[in-house]
């Protein structure tokens, strides 16, 4: 049931591009998601395809499980390609249907958006999947730091994400339980109309809230017991370092930079 | 109506990197009134294994049958194998939620349709039958009475949908030693005077071996060892190798007998070990 859902959708491996840094992978995926707009040409495509499917492969996630991102987005996808298909200015009229017509540059301009979407979902879809979600906050929370200076609280916002993080398997197992439990004593969840099922929540919701408070008391309790006070003079015990392999990920990634930068305007 | 297991096989989250294996061709039968023990390590499936008894989860591969309702990894559960077989989480207390004692254990027989007369014969008999009193505790919050007492009233809106067969998932965890006497106390009424099948799932040797006709033991998905409890617990070496223990009354009694008492060494309850030791002693004046 609840379990089959898998959380942060991370998938466990031991490939490069799971060791990466979490920096350095957060920073490239920044990097690959603006660079997508500057390309504009099919042989920059080509490039971002090229460097995508290379991650994609390296990370040993199956294909289906990095395309699943795309499912939920396909209507927007499919939206995006014929509102720029019939909505860029053009004269190059290959059809024309009633009023709306079917430009070549309308056409390109369609294409261009939909891989656009496409290459946007996967490259984050790479970074989640192959990231745990702790490590994820980690290289988050190291990415902030700078912003201290400013008072700007990267630790404790840090320290939130990983709580939020760490509750959600926990918040889920909870659900589960109660739900069978009710269920076991005749509740049912799945028939009836939006009134009654939004009314047959409420012996989910009550216990569930009442125990994350629970939770939250108990843990607050746990971390002042162990004298915790927030980031300050607090050290790592894993110190996040860059290896060879994140120097070489920065590298190949600065060629498809200027890559695309040099056929979308030098070129 | 007996409870039919047959190569019962249950796989958490199949075809993902998660893919488990909790239940590996699992068989047994329980028969009517039988008071059956469950034990195992934690992750050894025995909660995997309860919740197919009442249909919260279904096999993937092999069958169940509890009275006439067949269950396998096609069928729809019918709503009356849920009243057939009630099923006790683990910390029943959490699921908790009405604004009244009475509410609360009113919400299954409720689900029911039953008419109110018959909803309130039946709280007060839960309620009597797990030792709450009804006036005084009718009418509380079920978040201000105490912790042995929401865990009875969580049992008790389990016993209002009258299953005839009950199972319970460690029903005296986090109890104190008094509370949880009183409700080992209880579910003893239970099989004795009303004749319910009862599955208890525990970790304690000492209560299983007070109360059961028979214990399974389970082991990473499998069944491990099958019988009554002087058989099962004179496989020692066999349940500690799965983390399992024998009650320590028996561990004292073997102590006994190595240190060259005249004891037998399959005793399990301090009842019989004390009536043992002291035909021993008094023998021995004689």
């Amino acid at each position: 049931m609840i379990k089959d859902i898998t959380i942060g959708q991370f998938f466990p491996g031991q490939s490069p591009i799971h060791k990466l840094d979490p920096r350095v992978k957060i920073i490239l995926t920044f990097v690959f998601i603006v660079i997508i707009f500057f390309a504009k040409t099919y042989l920059g495509y080509a490039l971002i395809f090229a460097y995508i499917a290379l991650a994609m492969w390296l990370s040993e996630v199956p294909i289906r499980y990095i395309l699943r991102g795309l499912k939920p987005l396909l209507f927007i996808i499919v939206l995006t390609f014929f509102i720029n298909v019939f909505f860029t200015p053009g004269n190059k009229v290959l059809f024309q249907v009633w009023v709306l017509k079917f430009t070549q540059e309308g056409l390109r301009q369609g294409v261009f958006m939909a891989l656009r979407l496409i290459l946007l979902v996967i490259g984050t879809s790479l970074l989640t999947l192959t990231t745990s979600p702790i490590s994820l906050t980690d290289g988050i929370e190291r990415l902030l730091q700078p912003l201290q200076v400013v008072r700007f609280p990267a630790h404790e916002l840090a320290m939130m994400m990983t709580i939020a993080l760490r509750f959600i398997p926990t918040l889920l197992e909870e659900t589960d339980k109660i739900m069978k439990a009710q269920m076991a004593r005749g509740a049912d969840f799945e028939s009836g109309n939006l009134f009654q099922r939004a009314k047959a929540l409420v012996p989910l919701l009550v216990p569930l809230f009442i125990s994350a408070f629970r939770r939250a008391d108990e843990l607050a309790m746990a971390m002042e017991s162990r004298c915790y006070r927030g980031g300050k003079n607090r050290t790592r015990m894993k110190v996040l370092k860059a290896a060879r392999r994140d120097y070489l990920a920065v590298a190949v990634t600065l060629l498809l930079v200027v890559g695309i930068l040099l056929d979308s305007y030098v070129l | 109506m007996p409870i039919v297991v047959e190569h019962l096989t249950h796989v958490y989250m199949p075809g993902s990197p998660f893919e488990s294996l909790a239940l590996d061709d699992v068989s047994f039968e329980i028969q009517d009134g039988e008071f059956v023990g469950l034990i195992g390590h934690t992750g050894s499936g025995k909660s995997t294994l309860v919740q197919h008894l009442n249909g919260l989860l279904k096999p993937t591969k092999g069958r169940i049958v509890v009275d006439d309702i067949e269950i396998t990894s096609e069928s729809k559960v019918p709503k009356r194998l849920r009243q057939h077989v009630g099923l006790v989480f683990q910390y029943p207390e959490h699921q908790l939620f009405e604004e009244t004692v009475y509410q609360d254990i009113a919400f299954g027989p409720r689900n029911l349709n039953l008419p109110e007369d018959e909803v309130e014969r039946r709280v007060r008999e839960a309620m009597a039958l797990v030792g709450l009193d009804f006036e005084a505790v009718k009418d509380r919050s079920p978040f201000e009475i105490s912790g042995g007492q929401r865990r009875r009233v969580a049992i008790a809106g389990v016993l209002a949908m009258e299953p005839r067969i009950l199972i319970l998932d460690e029903p005296t965890a986090g109890l104190d030693p008094r509370g949880r006497d009183e409700i080992l106390g209880q579910i003893k009424n239970l099989h004795a005077q009303r004749g319910m099948t009862i599955i208890l799932v525990s970790h304690s040797m000492e209560d299983i071996a007070r109360l059961v006709d028979r214990i399974i033991v389970m082991n990473r998905g499998r069944i491990a060892l099958m019988g009554k409890p002087e058989e099962v617990f004179s496989h020692v070496d066999e349940l500690h190798a799965m983390g399992l223990g024998i009650p320590q009354i028996t561990h004292v009694m073997r102590g006994l007998k190595a240190r060259g008492m005249d004891v037998p060494d399959n005793i399990y309850t301090v009842e019989q070990a004390v009536k043992v030791i002291l035909e021993r002693v008094r023998g021995k004046k004689k």
